[in-house]
Order: C-alpha cells, then structure tokens, then sequence
C-alpha cells in the first residue's frame, strides 16, 4: 500500500486527500457520462466552465485565506456587492465596470484585513461584519433590484464571449490560478502564509511580518471576490444585490475537499480548482439527474446537500489526521 | 568582548525586576546563565533581544552600542535566541524552516534547490543527515532543535541564546546537542546557556554569570566554581541536601495500592507491569520516548487500554475516561504546565478548585466559603508564595504554579497520585521543597507514582523505581538496591537487547 502511494507522489494525509479528490473527479465524469446522453457535449463542458468560474475564483481566495488559519465570510456578500457596482458603471467604459467592481471588492478585502490585523478582532466574526455591510451596501446601491448592465460598451463580453474556444470567464479563473500557484510554490510570501498557519507566533519571532501577509491574503480574496462578482454582473446582464449567499459556503468546501487544512499550514491551490471543479460537478449531476425526471431537486436541495457535504468532508479530513498523527 | 551589558535595571509597573545587572560573553566561549526563577535571566535575555526595552544601562555587541526594539533588530545583527519550546513552523520542512524570510533566490522565484542543498550542507556541518524536505514534525525534539540551531547559524548568528535547551531532551539527545555546541564554539559562535541541570553546565559551559533577585551576583570560570557555592550564590543560603528527605532504606512493605498488570495500547506501551503500595513514592524511569507519560495517561484513563489489566486495592478497574479514574481517588499532575494543567489567566483560588467546583456546589452555586477556606488551608499547607489567592496564576513562578497544582488534586482527597516530571522548569531551591512535600504526602498514606528524568531526583525521593524502556517495563529496583549505576544499566539493559 505504501508503495502504490508513493507512485502517486503522497507522502501525507494532505497528499492523499488530494489524491483522492483528483480520484473522485473523474469517478464523477465518467458515472456522468456513461449515464447522460449529453454530459460531454461542447455545450455542456462550455456552460459549466463559464458558469463555475465565478465560484473558482472566490475558492482560490479562501484557499489562501484558510491557509494562514482564517476564514473569509464576506465572499459572497461583496461578490453581490461587486456585481452591482460593475453594473452601475457598466455603461461608461466596459474597464469602468471591470476595474470598479474588483476595486469594490478590494476595498472589502482591505477593510477585513484591517479588522483582523490592526484591531486583532477574530476573522470569523471580522468577517461576518463585513458580509452583512457588503450585502446592505450592495442593497442600497441597487436600489434593492437588480441593475441592467450596459449592453454597448462590450461589458458584456467579458462572462459570455469565447476566446480561442473557450470561455473567458474560464480563461480568467486559469490565470488566476496559475498566479495563486506561482505566489504559494514559489515566492516567499507563499511559504510565509503557510508558516502563519502553521503558528502565528512562531512566525513572528521568526521575523515574518505576519500582519502584512495576513492583510494580503484577505486583500486577495476581496479582490478575487470583487472579480467573480463582475463575471456575475456581466454573464447575467445585471449586477444582483441578492446573489451570493452561501458562495462563502461553496468556497470553503472546495477548499476543504482539495484537502487544505482548516487549522492552516498546508494547501495546495491545484487541489483546490479540483475541489472546486468537484463540487461544481455534482450539481451538474444532480441538474442532469433533474432532467431525467427521476426527482426534483430545488436549488434549496442543494444548499442542503452543498452543507452536508462540508461536515463530510471536514469530519473525514479530522480522522484521517488523527490517523495520520498515531501512527 | 562580544557583548557588554552594564547597569542594566528593568522595573514592571514600579517592581524592579533588574537592578543595575551585568552580563559579558566573549567570542568563541559558552557562558552560563543561571538562577532561580524570577532572579531576572528572561528579563534579562528579553532586553538584550529587543522584547523589552531596558530603563537604564548600557549595551554593546560587536563593538557598538545598541538598543534593539524588537527581536527581528536583535536577529538581523547577529543575535539568535532558541527557546525552550523550540519556534519552528510544523507544516513547513526542514529546509524552509531553515530558510524561512531568507529564501534564496533566483528570478524573484525561491530556489528550492539551493535551498535544499544549503540546508543540507549546515546540517552535515552538525553530522546530521536527514530529509530536509520533510516537515519538521517528523522529528524528534533533538532534531528539530538542530534545526533551529542551523538556522541561527545561517543567519550568521553570532550570539546563539539557549533558553533551557535540554528540557525536552535525552541523554543521547544531550549529548548529540553538545556536540553542537562544540562545533559552534570552534566557528567562533558564543553561547549563553540558560539551565538547572548543574552536570550539564559544568560539561559544556567555559565561564558562569549567576543571577540572583534582579542582580548579578557571581561571574566566574566555570572550573573555579564548586557546585556548592555555585548553589549558594543562586539561593543566597546553604541548601538542604537531597538526601534528608530520603526514606527509610528498609521500609516495611505496604499492601499494593494501585497495580498495572502487563497493560498496553498501541505502539508507545507495550507490556508495563508495575505497582505503587500505600503510602510510598514509586518512580518510573526511562528514557524520552519510553512510553512514561504515554503509561500515566492510560493509569489516568485518557487514553485506553488495550491489553492487561489495571486494579485498585485488588479489584479489577476499567477506565473509559479521566472522570473515571478521578472518581476511583486518582490524580494526575501532567508534565506540562501550560498545556494540560494551568489556566494562566484565572486566580489561584480557581485554578485550585477547578477539579473540585462540582463537589463545592450548594444548591448549584459555588459555596464561597468553602472554597476560600481550602484555598487558605493548602496555599499554607504547601507554603505557595503568592500575594493573594486572587492574584492571576500565570505571575507565580514554576515552583508556586506547581503547587497550586499538586493543591488541585489533593482538595480532591486522593489515594494515587501520579506527577509526570514534578519539577521540571523549576529551580533547585524549590525542586527540594517539592520533593519534600511529595514524601510528606506518602508519609500521611497517600501513594505517589512520580515519573522523572532526573535520576537524583529518583534516588533521593523514591521508595522503588519501575524502569521502562521502549514501552515495556524491564526492573523494578526496591530502595535497597537503588542506585545511578542500577538505573542506568536498567534503561541500558533493553538497548543492548534490541541490537539483537
């Protein structure tokens, strides 16, 4: 058994939670496409990566925000929040739209990390502030409606155009990606984060400068949030105050799936898209299971089954550590 | 003169905890700091590190005055401070600790095998050869303090501080530490090495500084200091020797109290067999690792056993959880402090009644009265040095908080009372009085399981002593044939049987 694992590269409980993921990933493709006449048609494959990007994007924020032992609630409200802003500036430059909603989430991020670092208030609660700002403010900007986006200043090509046969929501979660990656493997401040999580204090008397690390992750998550609330605004033609809630939710299970401890100091940003992509993937399951007229699942269903799938994943994740420890 | 430190006084909120204290290392040499607790070392060390700041005096390192303001300053000019809990990153590996914000770099991008190779290369300079890409939680407490020691090295340290450095470790451990040392000393590198045990400052140390309330007190060649009067100078008075509290050699035996009867569980013990009669001090004995306090744990029910049996008085006992084995009339007293024992911020008086707040309830309100009439009762009984009952437990020195502890259990009138390593991190002055304590409680009948690493300690307090090694229990030595030699040749016997 060692062995077989050692041919997988795991050498950890991590590794193999992510190995697991990665299994549990294509298990999911093939039982969908030996059962669904359509699950590998272009135009599924293409719907499911322009819509599940926004939630890839919020994934990789909280991957980095979980890694120093945090937790970033706020995403889905300042995604509602970004939408709205992108919408309302829309029509002046489809830029204004682009760079306005991130900078509206990167305002948020800026906002939690300040809380967290400067007025040592704990994420979780810091946080839970700033989601019920986040949604209020996005109330009030839309006037507590959806806002249209301008359809002439090519805002809208940003979450329903195509670019070399893919979706540029897709393309813009890919690069995201390929950045996080970049930043955790190979720049300090990667190593860093992970070190935070590994023990504040530690990391301090070490010499880290651990608030300014901790403030950049959750600026990094506001921002990423800020985007998927764009891509929200553009692929649906309008920036909805009332979107987002239980994003917070999808994006910490993703995380947790991928195999990134809850308690910081490990991660990996790769087994965090495959996390996202799984769990992307069992809804389209259940939409195609829907479709086959067997059952009927609401989108409240999927809350329920998206929690419950959590508390799996993170009580398996605590016994395969405390294995992982005993022996 | 590497460092000077002159005059240096240090007050908390208008309580001086330095007056106008000294403390001169030299390049290449290893110099001893020692003194009871609160005789000012950590203060001491924390000015000369930038986490306190000094009210008067001088300092100077490397020929320059300096006045560090917090610990990256002191780090960045050449001071490196190890401390007793080892601050390494778990997750990260041996490398990256190393490392840690000084990667190598190439094209702004870490370059992992640069780095790989240069920690490889520190470590092999400490004959150490290990993965450097495993987490540093793999390692044992001496490896991951190796670790800690190469990266001050590679910061180009040239002042190492160690607080404690041997607490956690063997005496294989020990030695390959010294040998560290050595290799440091020989790079030029000085040491200050803060301890209690006296035969390891005497091994590796060239020269002593000892501290006593606030002040520097003797400075000296550690050759011309003879272990009485460097005792003297720490306590300020001659020191009742170990051996006054000794029992009676030839004791007559007791009914057993407590029996382990070859229990086991998992991999840390494998068969212990071993018994504490009514009203005697039993050790237990071995090396780190042996599985002693791993043996408590299952004793206490934190663990669960899985082979063997445990009985009381003769009866047969099963033990699913603490609440259990506390209801039978056991305690334990845990090994640390901070982690399992404690709570820093609550007064004495709660953290004495802790265990006992259930048994104090009248009508489901804790009966004040006769809480402070047993907090008053053992604060005097066990002589705990305190301003009030109410002050927080966490300003009590290592000594006192161990006795607001031993008082936790004994309000609970036990019969068995195991204390794992009971004067760890404590002075020499109070080691005694604890020990003293410990054997006045056997001689009222209660029975003492006292584990420790410490083999003076043993022999001067102990009735008989099981030896575990390798989670098994290879002798039990009755007082008569107790001695360092038949200790060390016990934990031997099993080393030399495994090479088999």
């Amino acid at each position: 058994m060692q062995t077989i694992l050692r041919l997988f590269l795991v050498k950890n409980a991590g590794d193999l939670a992510r190995l697991g993921v990665i299994l549990a990933l294509a298990g999911l493709i093939l039982f969908g496409a030996l059962r669904y006449d359509n699950f590998l048609s272009p135009y599924n494959i293409l719907s499911f990566l322009r819509y599940n990007s926004m939630f890839a994007l919020i994934a990789l924020g909280m991957a980095f925000v979980i890694m120093t032992g945090g937790i970033d609630l706020s995403v889905g409200g300042t995604a509602a929040m970004a939408s709205v802003v992108a919408a309302l500036l829309s029509p002046y430059h489809w830029a204004a739209g682009l760079v306005c909603g991130m900078a509206a989430g990167l305002a948020v991020g800026a906002l939690n990390g300040f809380i967290i670092t400067r007025m040592r208030i704990q994420p979780f609660i810091a946080t839970l502030a700033t989601m019920l700002a986040a949604y209020g403010t996005g109330l009030l900007l839309a006037d507590n409606q959806s806002v249209s986006v301008s359809y002439d200043s090519g805002f809208t090509v940003i979450g329903q155009d195509d670019f070399l046969g893919f979706p540029i929501p897709a393309w813009i979660a890919l690069a995201a990606y390929v950045l996080g990656w970049l930043v955790l493997e190979k720049l300090p401040i990667g190593r860093h984060i992970l070190a935070i999580g590994d023990g504040e204090a530690t990391a301090g008397l070490m010499g880290l400068k651990v608030e300014r690390a901790l403030a950049g992750v959750y600026l990094a998550s506001g921002t990423l949030a800020g985007l998927a609330g764009v891509t929200l605004a553009s692929q649906f033609g309008a920036g909805q105050p009332t979107e987002g809630v239980g994003w917070e939710l999808f994006a910490i299970a993703s995380v947790v799936v991928g195999g990134t401890l809850l308690s910081g100091g490990s991660g990996s940003i790769g087994a965090t898209l495959a996390g996202a992509l799984l769990l992307a993937m069992v809804f389209n399951i259940l939409n195609f299971e829907n479709g086959l007229g067997w059952i009927s699942l609401s989108a409240y269903w999927q809350s329920v089954i998206r929690g419950s799938f959590l508390l799996v994943v993170v009580v398996l994740q605590a016994k395969l550590m405390a294995r992982h420890r005993s022996t | 003169m590497l460092l000077s430190m002159q005059g240096i006084s240090k007050a908390f909120a208008g309580v001086p905890a330095l007056k106008t204290a000294s403390l001169d290392v030299e390049a290449a040499e290893v110099m001893a700091l020692v003194g009871q607790n609160g005789a000012g070392k950590s203060t001491l060390i924390k000015i000369l590190t930038g986490v306190y700041r000094r009210d008067e005096g001088s300092i100077t390192f490397d020929g320059r005055d300096v006045d560090f303001s917090m610990p990256a300053m002191a780090q960045a000019a050449g001071i490196a401070t190890i401390y007793q809990e080892i601050n390494l990153a778990p997750q990260r590996s041996v490398a990256e600790n190393i490392y840690l914000s000084r990667e190598p770099k190439r094209f702004g991008m870490i370059d992992h095998g640069a780095m790989r190779r240069g920690a490889e290369a520190v470590l092999k300079t400490f004959n150490l050869t290990i993965d450097v890409d495993r987490p540093v939680a793999h390692f044992d407490a001496a490896t991951r303090q190796m670790v800690a020691i190469a990266r001050a090295v590679t910061q180009n340290a040239r002042l190492v501080i160690m607080d404690e450095p041997t607490s956690s470790l063997d005496e294989r451990e020990v030695a390959i530490l010294f040998e560290t040392i050595r290799t440091l000393k020989r790079s030029g590198v000085a040491v200050i090495f803060i301890g209690h045990r006296l035969d390891e400052l005497y091994e590796i140390c060239d020269r002593v500084t000892i501290m006593r309330d606030g002040q520097t007190v003797a400075k000296s060649p550690m050759a011309d200091m003879p272990k009485m009067a460097l005792v003297r100078h720490m306590l300020g008075k001659e020191l009742a020797a170990f051996q006054a509290m000794a029992p009676e050699a030839d004791a007559p035996m007791r009914p057993v109290r407590l029996e382990l009867d070859k229990a086991g569980a998992g991999v840390r013990v494998r068969d212990v067999s071993l018994a504490v009669r009514e009203g005697e001090i039993s050790g237990l004995a071995g090396l780190l690792g042996s599985g002693r306090t791993e043996t408590a744990r299952l004793i206490f029910g934190a663990d669960r056993m899985e082979r063997g049996a445990i009985r009381m008085q003769g009866q047969d006992r099963s033990f699913r959880e603490p609440a259990d084995a506390i209801a039978d009339g056991i305690g334990l007293v845990s090994e640390d402090r901070k982690i399992d024992g404690i709570v820093p911020d609550m007064s004495i008086r709660e953290n004495m009644t802790l265990a006992l707040l259930p048994k104090l309830k009248k009508a489901g309100i804790v009966d004040r009265a006769r809480q402070d009439e047993i907090v008053t009762r053992y604060i005097r009984a066990l002589g705990v040095k305190c301003a009030s009952p109410d002050q927080p437990i966490k300003e009590l020195s290592g000594g006192n908080q161990q006795k607001v502890l031993l008082a936790r259990w004994l309000a609970t009138d036990p019969r068995v009372l195991i204390v794992d390593e009971p004067t760890r991190g404590i002075d020499i002055g109070a080691k005694s009085e604890i020990l003293k304590l410990l054997r006045n409680l056997a001689d009222e009948g209660l029975s003492v399981l006292m584990i420790s690493s410490e083999l003076e300690e043993l022999l001067a307090a102990a009735d008989r002593v099981t030896v575990l090694s390798d989670g098994m229990s290879v002798a039990t030595l009755p007082r008569k044939d107790l001695s360092e030699t038949a200790l060390l040749a016990a934990m031997a016997h099993q080393e030399a049987h495994q090479e088999e």
